[in-house]
């Protein structure tokens, strides 16, 4: 694919690991720390965080996930590059 | 059930076309304490380890997948565009004989991956000092591989991926703690 | 070299034939917390991404040795 990615697309996508990261942490803290409300609360906070940047790197930028769990767009581009090891 | 996510858990870069540190990289790829070994690992021994920690090893073992493919990238970007002269040059002429730029689960002396890198014992603590053992032993890796890098961004993803290495030792570590049940937090179910 | 690396000096016998090279490893801190505490100080989000761990106690800082004919 000769088609140049935008500025934009690398700066979302690094919010997004920035956001999913701190998802990722709570997640294995609360497998052991089921009872921390404050963890919990920070969670759900950063949740909702991930849910608005999915919705604008989907719009600008495609599908993030498939099965069904993000909107498939006017055209089919889920399966379109690029791939995340090809940017 | 699992679902794909179209991005990479960390941004990978890698600045220098330089084939030879492919040969390196996939240690972490299909060797004993790669990132294939560790997913496999938790995943796996989620059928037999008590309900209290499944959730655990169902999410590192998921994270893991990350880590591969983050692995994987640094090789694919480092080997696409390599001719079969630099192949040769970077040492990697064995490999293009059997696989041309494909990625393969081996190590980086090209020892093919084999599930006897798993031991599965089924006895949770004996299990979970494994998996605390693998953890440690990929940092060291990471250590070693930083060491023999020389392209900054490269290091920078490793760097990364060493630091999680930390982060789940101590999970699995509370993990022995919760299955001895006497840490601080008790509760009653 | 920082606070978590430790350093030993295997024997040297007069008959080895390199020139020593300082042996050190490192200790991160896991090493030193059973379970971890709750409410820890947190890096920002972009601060942890960037040290791959959400707590500064967890972090474990790690430099190429051997650089340019020195050693960490």
């Amino acid at each position: 694919m000769s088609e140049s990615i935008s500025k934009e697309y690398y700066q979302y996508m690094h919010e997004l690991q920035t956001v999913d990261f701190v998802l990722v942490e709570l997640t294995l803290y609360l497998d052991t720390h089921p009872d921390d409300q404050q963890a919990l609360a920070q969670f759900t906070q950063f949740q909702r965080r991930k849910r608005v940047l999915m919705q604008q790197f989907e719009m600008a930028f495609g599908p993030l996930q498939e099965f069904g769990n993000s909107p498939p767009g006017q055209t089919w581009t889920w399966s379109s590059s690029p791939w995340p090891w090809q940017v | 059930m699992w679902i794909y996510e179209k991005k990479l858990q960390y941004p990978v870069r890698v600045s220098k076309c330089d084939p030879k540190l492919a040969k390196f990289l996939i240690e972490q790829y299909g060797g004993a304490d790669g990132e294939l070994a560790a997913a496999l690992r938790y995943l796996n021994q989620r059928y037999s380890i008590p309900d209290k920690v499944i959730g655990l090893l169902t999410d590192i073992g998921t994270e893991e997948f990350a880590h591969l493919e983050m692995i994987a990238t640094m090789v694919y970007k480092l080997t696409k565009d390599a001719t079969p002269e630099q192949m040769k040059a970077a040492g990697l002429d064995g490999h293009f004989a059997d696989h041309d730029n494909a990625l393969s689960y081996h190590n980086a002396a090209g020892i093919p991956w084999t599930a006897t890198y798993i031991q599965a014992k089924g006895d949770p603590i004996a299990d979970l000092y494994e998996d605390i053992a693998a953890e440690e032993k990929a940092r060291a890796t990471y250590q070693w591989l930083i060491d023999i890098t020389d392209d900054v961004d490269i290091q920078d993803a490793l760097k990364f991926l060493r630091e999680r290495e930390i982060v789940h030792s101590l999970r699995f570590r509370e993990a022995v703690e919760i299955l001895k049940e006497h840490h601080s937090s008790k509760k009653v179910f | 070299m920082d606070g978590q690396w430790r350093s030993h000096q295997p024997f040297r016998s007069p008959f080895d034939p390199c020139p020593p090279l300082p042996k050190a490893y490192v200790v991160p801190p896991n090493q030193y917390i059973t379970y971890q505490p709750e409410g820890l100080k947190q890096f920002s989000p972009r601060e942890a991404l960037k040290h791959g761990t959400l707590w500064p106690d967890l972090y474990s800082p790690y430099e190429a040795r051997y650089k340019r004919g020195s050693q960490a």
